[in-house]
């Protein structure tokens, strides 16, 4: 277990500026998802922290001490990679064993930890095969035991899971946030899937462009995103964006201002004829499109003003196409924000 | 069906035209008489003798020739190997001032026939004082080897990727543990035929060697087969059948790593 701080790190690649100053606060033993669109320098700042770059400006700090000049053998970090990188030459016990052989840790020793690791991942079987002669799932599993193998108090995942089925991800998903409450190390896990953000961290730190937009718990960033950027990229389906007069609906002054735009999250979309709840207030009249039933539910596009919107509505709710309907937005899940800024007005 | 079969008779065909020169070598060797003019196409006759090879090996300085040779190419091969690996792996791996360079002045060397640069060679040896010593070969040997088994692995090292060696890295290598832990063998194909190539580049050398070695004793199989080619006459029989003995150890090279050949075709598309 260690913590980590990361302040003000900036990190350039010819002109191009990929870091551009992140601070970060990690806590001992926590899980943090950092995630954010293709290219935004997750995997710089992941690379920057194990050494394998290193930083223009700013300091990293494990557990309080400076380890910008510590060489990456020493920095205590195990790091998973996007293509697992397991030794090809090398069958699966001694992939996972290698750091601890480098270590010169007693014979029995490694066995004893490679076999329990093997147990945890459900590899005991695949000890002796090459990594040619696995697949990709059991084969990520490889690269988790190597990373885990050395017990480091700081273990980096680079998008571990991005080249399996969706299947086999979720399977991983929750197989990863186990090992995570046995070993108690410190995880950073860095992905472009919101979903994986929000099922998996602690804390997630959103970024873009080099810059971490906004830290807080799924919950925190799922109901109060700090910019359009966020809440657009957070949450499956995407939230909906109006603009125009219908923004003024809502009863607060903000909403009053010009160009502002109305975010509301498509199960914060009501459609019912029924009276107004005590937070409630009926936005327009919303044409019905088209409905994709999703079982359960069933996800309504609709026109209203001019502009399209999502919501989600019982599937047993019946509903033709081109009717009109009154539509309403529950105003504990609304947020208003400035059209140029892009900022949440209520934050 | 008749595709195959046409496919067959020609690849039968042009096998014959490979294979029928070893085999007239092979009769020639057995040829009691000095027959290399007879114009019969039999391969074995009743007259066929193992006399040639006794006498390659008792009569003459065979044995030496190849003691000579094959020091030699294994000197050569274990320099040139060692000097390959270890120059390519920087690179390949590391950008540093004069790189491209390098690299180009490397491929620029191959397009200079080694003929040429005899004369400057005979001169910078003599000055080293290098004439009629191995050391005079090795060192020309592995250096007009040397830019090609430096591409060869280069490009090899280049398909390995990165996170292979940043994993090591975490995992506690030093740089050279990565390097040997880690890069050769994953390179051992590329090294294999490598090592294959600087070999075969000193074992059938012919005019270098003649430039340099001058001593009979210091002869190499080239040098020493040429010998066979008096004034009076050439000992066709001994002479074939030296030259059957030559090509046995870079068979035995080529059967043995034949596999390597192969997987070294297919092992860098293994991801990881
Ligand atoms: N070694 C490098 N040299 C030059 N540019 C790089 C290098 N590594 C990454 N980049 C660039 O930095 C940007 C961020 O890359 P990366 O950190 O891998 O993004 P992410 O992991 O978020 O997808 C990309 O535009 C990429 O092209
Ligand atoms: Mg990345």
């Amino acid at each position: 277990m260690a913590s980590i701080e990361i302040s003000k790190v900036t990190k350039q690649f010819g002109s191009l500026q990929i870091l551009k100053g992140i601070d970060l606060q990690i806590q001992s033993g926590e899980f943090l998802v950092l995630v954010g669109p293709s290219g935004c320098g997750k995997s710089t700042l992941l690379r920057t922290l194990a050494g394998l770059e290193k930083s223009d400006e700013g300091e990293l700090k494990i557990d309080g001490k400076v380890i910008n000049d510590v060489e990456p053998q020493s920095r205590s970090i195990s790091m998973v990679f996007q293509n697992y990188a397991l030794y090809p030459h090398m069958d699966v016990f001694s992939n996972i064993a290698f750091g601890l052989k480098l270590l010169n840790k007693p014979k029995h020793e490694i066995e004893h930890r490679v076999n329990g690791i093997a147990n945890l991942l459900q590899i005991s079987h695949l000890l002796d095969r090459k990594p040619k002669e696995l697949s990709g799932g059991q084969r990520q599993r490889v690269a988790l035991g190597r990373a885990l193998a050395r017990q480091n108090p700081v273990v980096l995942f680079d998008e571990p899971l991005s080249n399996l089925d969706a299947h086999l991800r979720s399977q991983m998903r929750v197989e990863i946030k186990r090992l995570h409450q046995n070993m108690k190390s410190t995880m950073i896990y860095v992905t472009h899937d919101q979903m994986e953000a929000t099922t998996m961290g602690d804390r997630i730190a959103v970024m873009k462009e080099g810059v971490i937009e906004q830290l807080g718990t799924p919950t925190e960033i799922y109901h109060s995103p700090k910019n359009v950027f966020i809440a657009r990229f957070i949450g499956s389906p995407e939230m909906n964006f109006l603009e125009g007069p219908i923004v003024k609906k809502v009863p607060w002054p903000e909403a009053q201002k010009p160009d502002q735009l109305l975010g509301v999250r498509p199960e914060a979309l009501k459609v019912s004829r029924g009276p107004l709840g005590p937070q409630e207030v009926e936005i327009g009249q919303m044409q019905i499109e088209l409905s994709e039933n999703l079982g359960g539910q069933q996800m309504l596009h609709g026109i209203i003003e001019n502009q399209s919107v999502r919501l989600l509505a019982d599937s047993l709710d019946k509903f033709s196409i081109s009717e009109q309907v009154p539509l309403k937005i529950d105003l504990t899940k609304v947020h208003i924000f400035d059209k140029k800024s892009g900022l949440n007005q209520r934050l | 069906m008749m595709k195959k079969a046409l496919s067959g008779a020609i690849i039968l065909l042009f096998s014959l035209f490979s294979v029928y020169p070893i085999l007239y070598v092979v009769s020639v060797s057995l040829r009691g008489d000095n027959a290399f003019q007879s114009r019969s196409l039999e391969i074995f006759t009743s007259s066929s003798t193992i006399s040639n090879f006794v006498k390659l090996f008792i009569e003459t300085d065979f044995l030496i020739w190849m003691r000579n040779s094959l020091l030699i190419s294994a000197v050569t091969t274990l320099m040139g190997l060692t000097l390959a690996a270890t120059s390519a792996y920087a690179l390949s791996r590391y950008r540093f001032r004069g790189r491209n360079f390098m690299l180009f002045a490397l491929l620029a060397t191959q397009m200079f026939p080694a003929t040429m640069l005899l004369l400057p060679f005979y001169i910078i040896l003599s000055h080293l004082k290098l004439i009629d010593s191995f050391w005079g070969l090795f060192i020309i040997y592995s250096s007009t080897a040397l830019p090609f088994c430096v591409w060869q692995m280069k490009a090899y090292y280049d398909t390995i990727p990165r996170e292979l060696e940043e994993a090591a890295l975490l995992d506690g290598c030093s740089v050279w543990q990565i390097f040997y832990r880690i890069i050769l063998p994953i390179s051992s194909p590329a090294l294999v035929i490598t090592a294959l190539f600087s070999f075969m580049t000193s074992w059938s050398e012919y005019v270098i060697a003649a430039v340099v070695l001058q001593d009979p004793e210091l002869y190499t199989l080239p040098l020493g087969l040429k010998s066979f080619q008096a004034s009076l006459g050439t000992q066709w029989g001994l002479y074939a059948a030296g030259a059957l003995i030559v090509s046995i150890p870079v068979l035995i090279l080529f059967i043995g790593i034949s596999r390597y050949l192969v997987s070294g075709l297919t092992m860098g598309s293994v991801k990881g």
